[in-house]
């Protein structure tokens, strides 16, 4: 019989096993990749060390992207395998490929690793969440505690266009411009706004909670050693948005009551207007803080 | 077209677009249109020292915007009173600030900020006496520069002062209340300046139009070598 002109040419016999190469490829590469990545990058992953609860987000992290590293390496294997040894040269014959073919093995792999990596991770990030709160804002009533957080340090922080300000009960309720932290201290802040939405982020603090008006969202940290942190609005909340950030400093005790006693002297001018009750203008400390918007509204 | 060509136009049109966007946000954020007025240097002694002088006004008036009702700060330039909100400061200046305020109180939202600091000794002259606090309730408006640490209020004309100001510029004929207070720039850059006080009637709860907009209630501090 002779031949047909247009029949395609026949596939070459491939007997390469391409999957046991990229298996292994990826094994070698993961092998080397995820301790380089836990130990080198992942430390530099923020917000560091600042705070413990910054130090459990960088370890949550480092954790995260040591398990996604595998992932990764086996995309970057698969892929610069295929186009590598699959891709075809100028002036070569395009020829279709083997067929695919089910193989169950390799799906219940694909299912029963995915499905594990990502109970796994729902698992560990509650577990991260409730220990200590994680630095995040939990609203009025929050459910995850730091150790010894009855004796925590009360701060509120005032979110307004545009600006935060810092109110510390246990000092009559003097308000500041500037925020100043104990170290080696539990706190508690209490983030509100007194107009619109803001949203308070110490990032070396690895704290950050929404400020909504009316509402009290508490946030628990545990500060270290002293250090300099920025405090930044992390909610558009209008023209100034991007200058609505400042300097944070955690300070030794003896260092903080100093600072205390300078600022109590600038706050004691205002106090007795401020401690007026709210229908007369004043705001004594509370931790529901909104003056009433149809009066204040120009 | 050859693939590498269009990987190179790509690239192209993505950082030229990066760099008009930059642009934009860089001029919107820092000087937004509005045009700066270098206030003029005095030199005493080898120092130099600059006289701000400043009105707040409750509404604009149609001679000076196109949004006649809205409430805003004035600066005294040599040629009169102009709706200009960005000035040029020399660095490392003592500058002598006097604010002149036509507008009736309205009160402030955090009674902190009643509280005048940053300013040489951290008080203000109030219609020629020195006050270390302005009452919260008395506020008009403030005026802060949040990055120099400076803010004051205020204090606004009483609502039964006879011969009141109808809209900018208003001569100090017209009742006003006088604020003065010295202070020092620092290193050169762009300070923003802003009212503290949710002073834009109309608006919801006072946050809109002339609060959110440069050239009213927000402009800059160019703090320059």
């Amino acid at each position: 019989m002779a031949a047909n002109p247009n029949a395609a040419p026949a596939q070459p016999i491939d007997s390469t096993n391409h999957g046991l190469r990229v298996v292994i490829a990826w094994l070698v590469l993961s092998a080397i990749a995820t301790p380089l990545v836990a130990i080198y990058v992942g430390p530099l992953i923020p917000p560091g060390n600042g705070s413990v609860q910054g130090q459990g987000q960088t370890f949550s992290n480092q954790v995260m992207t040591s398990l996604v590293t595998p992932v990764l390496c086996l995309m970057v294997v698969f892929f610069g395998y295929g186009l590598i040894r699959f891709h075809a040269r100028r002036n070569e014959a395009i020829l279709d490929g083997p067929p695919l073919r089910n193989d169950s093995r390799v799906q219940i792999l694909w299912i029963v690793i995915t499905s594990a990596m990502v109970l796994f991770l729902a698992g560990f990030g509650t577990y991260e969440l409730l220990k200590d709160g994680a630095g995040g804002g939990q609203g009025p009533n929050p459910i995850a505690f730091p150790a010894n957080h009855q004796s925590a340090f009360q701060v509120q922080v005032i979110g307004q266009q545009w600006q935060f300000t810092y109110r510390y009960p246990s000092l009559g309720g003097m308000e500041s411009n500037q925020l100043v932290l104990p170290a080696n201290s539990v706190i508690a802040l209490h983030v509100t706004s007194l107009d619109v939405v803001h949203s308070f982020w110490a990032y070396e603090l690895g704290v950050k909670a929404d400020a909504n008006p009316g509402v009290d969202n508490v946030a628990y940290v545990e500060t270290k050693g002293p250090m300099l942190f920025h405090v930044r609005c992390a909610e558009l909340c209008g023209l100034w948005h991007g200058y609505m950030y400042n300097t944070g400093r955690v300070v030794p005790s003896a260092q903080f009551r100093g600072w205390a006693a300078q600022e109590l002297t600038i706050y004691h001018a205002i106090k007795p207007y401020v401690n007026r009750p709210a229908d007369k203008g004043g705001a004594p400390y509370s931790h529901i803080y909104l003056p009433a918007p149809e009066r204040r509204a120009g | 077209m050859r693939l590498g060509v269009k990987l190179v136009l790509v690239a192209v049109v993505v950082v030229a677009a990066g760099v008009i966007i930059g642009f934009y946000v860089s001029n919107l954020t820092t000087l937004a249109g509005s045009p700066a007025y270098s206030v003029p240097v005095q030199n005493v002694n080898g120092h130099p020292v600059v006289n701000l002088e400043i009105q707040t006004v409750a509404a604009i008036g149609p001679k000076l915007s196109q949004n006649p009702d809205w409430v805003s700060y004035l600066i005294h330039t040599q040629n009169g009173w102009k709706r200009e909100t960005v000035w040029n400061l020399p660095a490392n200046a003592t500058v002598h600030v006097t604010i002149y305020n036509f507008d009736g109180a309205s009160g402030l939202r955090n009674p902190y900020y009643g509280r005048p600091q940053g300013m040489v000794g951290n008080r203000v002259l109030i219609d020629g006496k020195p006050a270390n606090a302005v009452d919260p309730n008395e506020a008009s408006h403030t005026f802060a520069v949040p990055a120099l640490g400076i803010i004051t209020a205020i204090p606004g004309v009483a609502d039964d002062a006879k011969n009141q100001c109808g809209f900018a510029p208003c001569p100090l004929s017209n009742a006003h209340r006088t604020i003065q207070f010295v202070f020092h720039t620092t290193t050169p850059g762009h300070y923003r300046w802003q009212c503290f006080v949710p002073c834009a009637a109309g608006w919801i709860f006072g946050f809109g139009g002339p609060m959110q907009t440069i050239g009213y209630m927000d402009g800059f501090l160019n703090v320059k070598a």
